[in-house]
C-alpha cells in the first residue's frame, strides 16, 4: 500500500492514536513521554506508532497531517495536536472530554 | 543571524505579537554547546483570536519550515490571544525534561 494511504488508514481505524518517539513504556523524548502520561491519565486504551522504528511514517506523516513535529495525537480521525496542545487541553479538562466522547471499539 | 533571532524576526513580521519570547533551551539537552536545537516560543497575538490551537501552531510552523528542516530538533509552542495571556497571569508551561534521547538521531 502507498505509505500516505497506509497512514490515513491508521488514522481512520484507530479512534485514539499517538504517533510518538519510542513506546508508552519507554518513550524516547520528553514531549512523547508527556503526551503518553496525559493519555494514560485519561484512562482509555489508545494505539501508538513508534516513528523511530518506522522511518517511512516519520518522513511522510508530516505531509499528511500538515504538522512537522512529534508526537502527534489523532482522535476520531482528526489531528488534535502535539504535546503542547495536549497539556493545554488537559488543563481545561478538554482532553478528557474528547477522549470520553470516543466510542469504544466494538 | 542565530536561529532564534531569525524565528523572532519572521514571527514579529507575520503575527504582530504583543508579546514574543523565542528561547534557546538547548542547554537542557544532550547537544553540542552553542547549539540551537531545542527552541521554545511563547507568542501572544490578536492573530490567534479565531484560530484553534492546531491552526495557531500550523500558522507558526509554516513560517519556520526551513529552520524545522534544518537545525531544530525540538520546538515547543505556546500561543495565546492577549486576553488568554492576561488570564493566565502571563505564564506558560515549562518544557519537559530531556530523556537523553539521542543527539545522533538529530540528523538523518
Amino acid at each position: 500500500m502507498d505509505i500516505e494511504k497506509e497512514i490515513q488508514e491508521q488514522i481512520k481505524s484507530n479512534p485514539i492514536l499517538l504517533y510518538m518517539k519510542g513506546s508508552p513504556d519507554a518513550p524516547q523524548c520528553g514531549f512523547s513521554s508527556r503526551a503518553t502520561q496525559l493519555l494514560i491519565s485519561c484512562g482509555k486504551p489508545f494505539s501508538f506508532v513508534d516513528i523511530l522504528s518506522n522511518s517511512e511514517i516519520r518522513t511522510n506523516l508530516p505531509k499528511v497531517s500538515n504538522w512537522p513535529t512529534f508526537p502527534q495525537l489523532f482522535i476520531g480521525g482528526e489531528l488534535v495536536g502535539g504535546s503542547d496542545i495536549m497539556v493545554e487541553m488537559h488543563e481545561k479538562g478538554e482532553l478528557q472530554e474528547m477522549i470520553d466522547s470516543v466510542e469504544e471499539e466494538s | 543571524m542565530t536561529v532564534c533571532s531569525k524565528i523572532e524576526a519572521v514571527l514579529k513580521e507575520n503575527l504582530n505579537p504583543s508579546h514574543l519570547e523565542v528561547i534557546n533551551e538547548s542547554f537542557m539537552h544532550n547537544v553540542e554547546p552553542g547549539a540551537e536545537s531545542h527552541i521554545r516560543v511563547v507568542a501572544v497575538s490578536e492573530f490567534f483570536l479565531d484560530l484553534n490551537l492546531v491552526k495557531r501552531h500550523q500558522a507558526i510552523y509554516k513560517h519556520i519550515e526551513e529552520e524545522l528542516a534544518g537545525p531544530i530538533h525540538a520546538i515547543t509552542l505556546h500561543t495565546f490571544t492577549p486576553q488568554e495571556w492576561e488570564e493566565r497571569n502571563e505564564e506558560s508551561h515549562p518544557s519537559p525534561d530531556c530523556l537523553g534521547g539521542s543527539s545522533e538521531e538529530q540528523k538523518e
